[in-house]
């Protein structure tokens, strides 16, 4: 027998054409996969075309969004984005941080995955039940305790002034921060897990208290992978449609009281693309999903450039972005 | 006896410093306690508003007709429900694993990079845009049907069954690859017949943490098939079909507090079907990977 015919009995002619077969496929898929993402932003640049055409930039700064007058531009959605989500990771970042050193350093060893978990099942929990849990239940505790409450103490600000309602900017904030929170969370959480035991060790053996060795050792090391969790929670609020248009009162217009009605450029699509009117209303929608797409990628790819100069060491690198994946892809909008 | 001159009770800056660290263990035990709190909140809340109005004709009947708004159920939700994350299911899970072993096996390795950050990218989109791109693409000009929104649902399932497949690929042996080319198997049977089936647990509690995902997704479906009827469960995917989130948004406005309390019944089935499976998927990839692992 010669070689060939060898190889050709191991082989048979489905393996010879198997190998090249199999790598075609998974790479039309991966090219599919990467072909969608690039898609997706061609279309709605193509969807936006006739409202870019008509308002221009200046859709970005203008604050009209009058149907009826076919005049439409983002400023008071974007504002009533800014504000949002600003405020609801400013009040979740420095909760997460604290949920994750319970979780890593003073949590009892058995308790700990157990409350891992419960804290990730918040993340879970779909946003359009959160919205209906907003309206009836967060909503009627805002107008009737907290908001009374806010103006009697802080009232002399112009942010905690105008009547009480249910429904509004202050109500969006609180939602959004129970979604972000969890997110942000378990990504600090495995940050501080792969920070190396030496350095905590070593702080601790010259006689540092355990939270002088959090600021000194741990909340250094783990910084930069921080700022990207704060980050990709960030994006997470940004594009929070349903729990955000079920809450907020969905109104143009910029107001300094968090009491008011707002919208968010996600809730205002959701709100009106299916009621939407004329072709221009409906370009328009597309031009705010632009808008959109454009403050999530730069989010995103901002957060995974911050992850990269952690730590060299490719597998921690690798945990630390795996589970920053995971913990952003745990809640349905 | 004299007073000792050294007593072991810290004083002065050392005291201080120890007030602070409890006092920070203290914050930092409240942090965790406030988000169980909340989460307890929430599930006393949509389970005791959502439990009372559970009954057998909520899962097995349609909405009434006329103005009966407390008979009837929303079995119409439940089937369009179904049909979405199913065929969303079957889009997403071959094209993911297959996107997978490309990436963890036979791409070069800048590829690879490419690949893995389009799904990250993609992972981070709105699903409220990914909505409207399939509106862009297949609602203008088809009208409303399941199908679109099941592949508005397979997009944002791909890179999540992607990203755990790759994960457990990766903890699969390379001995058991190695042992497979070495006894002259050809590549692609090495990967089919040895790596994929290693590794079909993980893929699966993948598959399952991404349907429990996306089985609570509301705002992709809002435009491409919120108009199905409510009178007739049908799962034929040409229709548009409603699904249980769709029904929960619609009813929470309405005035009616029989509408409201069927919001609470269907939110509460939903959020069971959600942490459960997502629970239970987690505990069992924690398994499986402890057992590659090991």
């Amino acid at each position: 027998m010669d070689k060939k015919s060898v190889l050709e009995r191991t082989r048979g002619r489905l393996d010879r054409i198997g190998d090249p077969a199999l790598k075609a496929i998974t790479f039309a898929a991966a090219a599919l996969a990467v072909t969608v993402l690039g898609l997706i932003a061609f279309e709605l640049v193509r969807g936006s075309r006739l409202a870019f055409h008509r308002f221009g930039l200046g859709f970005v700064t203008s604050q009209t969004w009058d149907a009826i007058h076919n005049q439409f531009g983002a400023l008071s959605l974007i504002f009533g984005t800014a504000v949002t989500s600003i405020l609801a990771i400013a009040i979740a970042t420095p909760l997460a941080i604290a949920i994750a050193l319970f979780l890593t350093e003073l949590a009892p060893k058995p308790v700990r995955a157990l409350l891992g978990a419960l804290v990730e099942m918040l993340a879970a929990i779909p946003s359009v039940i959160l919205g209906l849990w907003g309206i009836l239940v967060l909503g009627p505790f805002v107008q009737n305790q907290l908001e009374p409450f806010l103006n009697s103490t802080l009232g002399f600000l112009p942010f905690f002034r105008g009547p009480h309602s249910g429904t509004g900017i202050l109500t969006a904030i609180l939602i959004l921060t129970i979604m972000v929170v969890p997110i942000v969370a378990s990504v600090t959480r495995e940050l501080f897990a792969t920070v190396p035991p030496e350095l905590r060790e070593g702080a601790l053996a010259l006689g540092a208290t355990r939270w002088e060795m959090v600021r000194g050792v741990l909340l250094p090391a783990a910084r930069p992978g921080i700022f990207a969790a704060v980050a990709l929670g960030f994006g997470r609020a940004v594009g929070e449609a349903m729990a955000v248009l079920m809450v907020i009162g969905s109104q143009i217009g910029i107001h300094l009281s968090l009491f008011a009605h707002s919208d968010t450029l996600a809730a205002r699509i959701a709100g009106q693309y299916n009621g939407s009117s004329t072709n221009l209303q409906t370009s328009s929608l597309v031009y705010l999903a632009t808008i959109l797409l454009v403050i999530s990628l730069a989010v995103n790819i901002g957060a995974q450039l911050l992850i990269k100069p952690i730590d060299r060491r490719p597998r921690r690198r690798r945990i630390a972005l795996d589970r920053a994946f995971e913990a952003q892809g745990l809640s349905a909008d | 006896m004299n007073e000792p001159a050294f007593t072991l009770k810290a004083t002065g800056r050392l005291r201080r410093r120890q007030l602070v660290n409890q006092g920070m263990g203290a914050l930092a035990a409240g942090a965790a306690l406030l988000a169980v709190a909340v989460l307890a909140i929430v599930v006393i809340s949509v389970g005791s508003r959502g439990a009372g109005s559970l009954n057998l004709a909520f899962f097995t009947q349609n909405q009434a007709q006329g103005f009966n708004p407390k008979g009837g159920g929303v079995l119409f939700a439940i089937v369009g429900s179904v049909v979405l994350v199913g065929i969303a299911t079957l889009i997403a899970l071959p094209l993911g694993v297959l996107v997978a072993v490309y990436v963890s096996e036979l791409a070069p390795p800048r590829l690879a990079r490419v690949a893995r950050m389009a799904l990250d990218i993609s992972n981070g989109i709105p699903t409220i845009v990914i909505g409207i791109f399939v509106f862009t693409i297949l609602v203008a000009a088809h009208g409303q049907s399941a199908l679109a929104g099941s592949i508005a649902l397979a997009i944002i399932m791909l890179p999540l069954i992607a990203r755990a497949t790759e994960e457990v690929l990766l903890l699969v042996p390379s001995s058991q690859r190695e042992a497979s080319l070495a006894l002259g198997v050809s590549r692609w049977r090495t990967t089919v017949q040895v790596v994929i089936p290693s590794a079909l647990g993980g893929i699966l509690t993948g598959t399952t943490l991404a349907i429990a995902r996306v089985a609570g997704e509301t705002a992709p479906l809002l435009f491409l098939t919120s108009l199905g009827t409510s009178s007739t469960a049908d799962a034929n995917p040409l229709h548009p079909l409603q699904s249980l989130t769709l029904v929960i948004f619609s009813y929470s406005d309405q005035a009616d507090p029989a509408y409201q309390s069927k919001a609470w019944a269907a939110a509460f089935t939903l959020m069971c079907f959600v942490l459960v499976t997502s629970l239970a998927a987690k505990l069992a990839l924690a398994r499986y990977r402890k057992k590659l692992g090991g």
